[in-house]
């Protein structure tokens, strides 16, 4: 090689370093500018954690990958909530400006990300997350460089943070309320089928377990990797135990496999009916086949009858098309912007401790009812609810816990949950 | 007995459209040296153009007949782009070929979701797929033995085309020895054209069953592409018999694993037993025995 | 005519210093000494700016991104020895890449557990139980060991397995492409071993360090940028021994190297291996500055990400891999927080620019562009 030739690669390895140092360098003088951080109070004008006419929030969702699905109408809603609250003000008089970053549904980015919007955007809080992976790859960022994440899914609890507030429901909001129902119905075998990751194999562990209380006999658990969508064999298995009912914890395309093998086997609302926990207004018309009668346990239903729902609603169509449905967890977003705006103002500060000394009891009057948020935990009460799909793929409340239930993540208040019983 | 047939049908039923899925890939390798990992979103775009028929057409049962051959013809013209604009430069450069048809599917993919949204599309199957056959006391799902219907048809009709028609014969000439076949005044440019249309093409039908499986999403190809190579490999490149067994015995293979153990583990040793068969017969199933020292 | 030992260390090709001939000599001496060295001092730049400048310039955030990059460079650095001077297109470092890490992440785990306790996640999704080939990852020297001995094994037995049945090319590019599909499926399986789709996180210290101090993050980096480093060095020596030379020669002519009687499979597992281990360490180093490693650090996108930057950079050359990586990755991290619905299609678009018109990556832009110019020159001189 010429004497040049050597060079090369060395011409590119600084030519591409100096436009990093350039990249950062206007990053540090951008921040060097603007208050030096949330926690920094002393250089601030109010010793609120946020000076000037806006505060930055971080929308973090994927809008790439095998979670766009989902996360795209959770990005939906938060930016719907965001003109909203800048309409009526803002927060404190501070209009939202908001940064969107991509997570790409990987939970890598999910970290890298939401460093990126809390240490160099700055931003007062994120909003978003999705998978457990991604919020577990989040939870130690957040929690080093203190800052506030508010998660809109439900999940499989089992975790608490000072830095991030759980407003999807935890397991005693969803997959119990759903088992009480299931035993009200008098059913007494059951098949688990689900994808092959941690909410589903946590949710059976914690079903298996109240089942024995409940006297349901457990008669089947099958797993599906979710990149796979077929179900044809495990469905089989399904059809030859006639279970009373099937308890879905299935998460994305794989879902429509597994309806579909489900009804090509004879089965459907009258034979093994499916209760589940991830078909929601959104994912209902895209199986493809008639679910009328299925079962799905959430907290909020389009067809939730309360006037702050009508107003959700109409807004959500009003900006995004009459075509387009509500589901929990974007409503879950949406009201997590409106909490958030209730603890600032509870607080009178954006800083992350006076914000989470006074976010105990604040509620809010969410399209899924009055939620409250607990001050220990960081979750929210909710109400637990079991909707029955009809022929327009909306769902008809057939029970309600009635009032919100309190959040347990840990279980704590059910004796029977033995966290070392696989 | 049921414990054997139904793992044994399902698996006929996943080798016909895995045997779908790498025909296009085996008979570009073994004719032009090229790999198209962007096989897969042909796949996705035949689920696509399943999709796109049912909105114009709305009797289900029709609309899916109608779709094969649309969806043959969007995944074939798809392909055929994808050949005039960049694999015609690279023939004969495998890894190459490999790596940029890797970058080709990223943006396809993400040019479906853009187009599509990232939710999927619903495919609506004929009440006619619904349920199932009883042979014998055994139950034969409609859908499945519609996937296997299918990929037979198309196995025959290539099989045909290959044998008895001029193009085949210039395909087989090209593969067997294509510097003769330019020396006989066959036009080798348009042959590879034409096969890289049809491989395209056949695996836009493939899309047809998979999105009666599981309606059509973005990411459907990356689910069946490495499966549809190991296929490829395991039967010997450019081999149609080879294919066609290849694809049978790793879908019978899979859909017994997953009876037994669980749907992650049967992908692990699915692979696994690939590859012991490959120490066993690294050339594959079948190959073209030539004088080279390979 | 008499033959002067020269006194200068390993004059490669030198004519013999014969006095007539006094200008030649010195020139090709000096040339000689670029070709040699060069390279070294193109490593040591790097060095300079990796582990000087940047530490001092950058912002903790962007000095951990930074130090993500110098991981999948480490992973580049060895991909370009087994790909671009072995010719064996490896699509799969990702499994590598994820035992290094897995090997760290469950050490880490198991420091942040405590001693006699057992990782968090074990009791969340499992029985609270942990498999007994968990213990051994308590040590921290058992882990190091462990981190360079887990792929060199696992890649000879796989690498004996498939080279010597003289699987080469693409063949061998599906498989190990299969390999990692499988082996992150294998992951997500296993869940109450290895923590399955969320992988291992919420890490607490790092051999004894606590993680979230800046100074010892600062220092992570470091190792890591060091450790990039010192490959580099090691690679630079094995292109120019004897060993290199063989390898090219079997890239390029594997069948006359048969006949000269080597074997070309131990030729190619050799480098197979070097590549394994240094995937391995660059994401042993991954894992305490990311906090975490999951599935799809190893899965078939993760490994091709990490080809990205190889074929970007420029395969064959010895800086190339390792720039193009940190460049890809910087790339991907600016990209998609300017784009973020739009990057894919630039990151596609590199693959299908840089493959169809620079298949050896950017560095081989300036002499493409001299021998397009000299053509043209030549061509008009025969036309006029």
């Amino acid at each position: 090689m010429s004497m040049k030739a050597q060079f090369r690669p060395l011409v590119v390895a600084v030519a591409a370093l100096s436009l990093f140092a350039a990249a950062c360098g206007s990053d540090k003088k951008s921040s060097s500018d603007s208050a030096s951080g949330t926690k920094d109070v002393a250089a601030a004008s109010s010793d609120t954690c946020v000076t000037g006419s806006s505060v930055k929030l971080g929308f973090l969702n994927s809008t790439s990958g095998a979670m766009a699905i989902s996360e795209q109408t959770v990005r939906d809603s938060l930016m719907l909530a965001a003109s909203e609250i800048n309409a009526g003000g803002g927060i404190m008089g501070k209009k939202i400006k908001f940064i969107e970053e991509d997570g790409q549904s990987e939970p890598t980015v999910f970290a890298e990300k939401i460093g990126k919007l809390l240490t160099e955007d700055k931003v007062a809080a994120v909003f978003g997350g999705w998978t457990s992976a991604s919020r577990k790859a989040m939870l130690p960022v957040v929690e080093g460089a203190d800052g506030l994440l508010f998660y809109p899914v439900q999940y499989e609890g089992l975790e608490a943070s000072k830095n991030i507030y759980y407003t999807g429901a935890t397991t005693n909001q969803q997959i119990i309320p759903a088992m009480d129902f299931l035993k009200s119905k008098g059913v007494k075998t059951l098949f688990l089928a689900g994808s092959d990751y941690v909410f589903p194999r946590t949710a059976n562990k914690i079903i298996k377990q109240y089942a024995k209380v409940l006297g349901i006999q457990i008669v089947g658990e099958e797993y599906v990797p979710l990149t796979s969508d077929d179900w044809t064999t495990q469905v089989a298995k399904i059809a030859a135990a006639k279970p009373d009912f099937v308890f879905n914890t299935i998460n994305g395309s794989s879902n429509v496999g597994f309806i579909k093998a489900y009804h090509e086997a004879g089965l459907g609302a009258t034979k093994s009916p499916i209760i589940s926990v991830s078909i929601a207004e959104e994912e209902a018309p895209a199986m493809g086949v008639n679910l009328t009668g299925q079962y799905a346990a959430w907290n909020y239903f389009e067809s939730v009858k309360s006037p702050a729902n009508t107003a959700f609603i109409k807004a959500f169509q009003a900006k995004y098309g009459t075509n387009r449905v509500t589901s929990d967890p974007m409503e879950a977003a949406y009201t997590s912007l409106y909490l958030y705006k209730g603890m600032v103002e509870k607080a009178k500060s954006f800083c992350v401790d006076a914000v989470n000394a006074s976010s105990g009891g604040v509620s809010y009057a969410a399209p899924e009812g009055t939620v409250v948020v607990n001050g220990e935990n960081h979750h929210i009460a909710k109400t637990g609810l079991i909707g029955q799909i009809n022929a327009s793929n909306q769902f008809d409340v057939v029970w309600s816990s009635g009032k919100p239930i309190e959040p347990d993540p840990f279980l704590k208040g059910y004796p029977w949950w033995n966290p070392n019983q696989g | 007995m049921d414990a054997l047939t139904t793992p044994f049908l399902t698996g006929t039923a996943i080798g016909a459209i895995l045997f779908l899925a790498a025909l296009g890939l085996t008979l570009t390798f073994g004719q032009m040296g090229v790999i198209n990992m962007a096989n897969g979103e042909f796949l996705m775009a035949g689920a696509y153009a399943t999709y796109l028929t049912q909105q114009v057409i709305s009797s289900t049962g029709l609309s899916i007949l109608v779709a094969i051959p649309v969806a043959f013809l969007i995944a074939g013209l798809l392909g055929l782009l994808l050949e005039v604009s960049i694999i015609q430069w690279m023939y004969r450069r495998p890894l190459d070929t490999l790596l940029v048809t890797v970058g080709v599917s990223m943006v396809l993919q993400q040019l479906a979701r853009d187009v599509f949204g990232a939710q999927g599309d619903p495919v609506r199957p004929p009440s006619w797929m619904r349920g199932s056959i009883d042979v014998f006391g055994y139950h034969w799902p409609h859908r499945q033995l519609f996937t296997i219907v299918l990929a037979v048809t198309a196995l025959a009709a290539l099989t045909a085309l290959l044998k008895r028609s001029a193009f085949g014969r210039r395909i087989r000439a090209t593969v067997q020895n294509r510097d003769l076949a330019e020396t006989m005044g066959v036009s080798t440019r348009s042959v590879d054209r034409l096969t890289f249309f049809l491989g395209s093409g056949l695996a836009g039908v493939g899309g047809v069953a998979i999105a009666l499986i599981s309606g059509t999403n973005p990411t459907l190809g990356a689910t069946y592409i490495i499966p549809a190579f190991l296929v490829v490999v395991a039967g010997g490149v450019g081999q149609l018999k080879g294919t066609v067994i290849a694809a049978w015995t790793v879908g019978v293979v899979t859909a017994f694993l997953t009876d037994w153990t669980s749907g992650s583990m049967a992908q692990v040793l699915t692979f696994a037993a690939v590859v012991v068969f490959l120490q066993i017969r690294p050339q594959g199933l079948f190959t073209v025995r030539t004088r080279g020292l390979a | 005519m008499s033959i002067t030992t020269s006194d200068a260390p390993e004059v490669h090709g030198a004519e013999p210093a014969a006095p007539e001939a006094a200008l030649s000599p010195k020139r090709s001496f000096r040339s000689d000494l670029v070709r040699t060295y060069g390279p070294l001092l193109g490593i040591g730049v790097l060095a300079l700016l990796l582990l000087v400048w940047a530490p001092g310039s950058l912002s903790p955030f962007r000095l951990g991104n930074l130090g993500k990059y110098c991981c999948w460079a480490l992973a580049a650095v060895g991909i370009g020895l087994a790909w671009g001077r072995g010719g064996m297109l490896v699509m799969g470092q990702g499994v590598f890449f994820g035992l290094g890490g897995y090997a760290m992440a469950m050490h880490m785990k198991l420091e942040a557990a405590g001693p006699g306790k057992v990782p968090d996640f074990m009791q969340l999704y499992g029985n609270g139980t942990m498999p007994s080939w968990w213990e051994p990852f308590r040590s921290g020297p058992f882990t190091l060991f462990a981190i360079i001995a887990l792929p060199a094994v696992v890649s000879f037995v796989l690498g004996y397995a498939i080279l010597k049945r003289r699987v080469k090319g693409a063949y061998f590019a599906i498989l190990t492409q299969a390999l990692a599909v499988a082996f992150s499926t294998l992951l997500i399986a296993t869940i109450k071993q290895t923590g399955g789709f969320n992988g291992l996180n919420t890490f607490t210290k790092f051999f004894g360090q606590n993680l979230y101090d800046p100074a010892v993050k600062k220092n992570i980096y470091m190792i890591a940028a060091g450790l990039l480093i010192v490959c580099l060095v090691i690679v630079w020596q094995l292109y120019r021994s004897r060993y290199g030379e063989l390898l090219v020669a079997t890239r390029d002519a594997e069948e006359r190297i048969r006949f000269l009687g080597y074997d070309p499979a131990n030729i190619k597992l050799a480098a197979f291996v070097v590549a394994a281990i240094m995937a391995s360490i660059g994401g042993a180093m991954f894992v305490p500055i990311a906090g975490i490693i999951s599935p799809s650090n190893v899965d078939a996108t993760a490994s091709i990400m990490l080809i990205a930057g190889v074929a970007l950079g420029g395969r064959a050359s010895l800086l190339g891999p390792a720039v193009g990586a940190i460049v890809v990755g910087y790339g991907q991290t600016t990209l998609s927080e300017q784009f973020p619905t739009q990057w894919i299609y630039f990151q596609g678009g590199l693959f299908i620019v840089v493959l169809l018109f620079l298949p050896f990556g950017i560095t081989s832009l300036l002499p493409k562009l001299k021998e397009l110019a000299s053509r043209r020159r030549i061509t008009g001189e025969s036309a006029a």
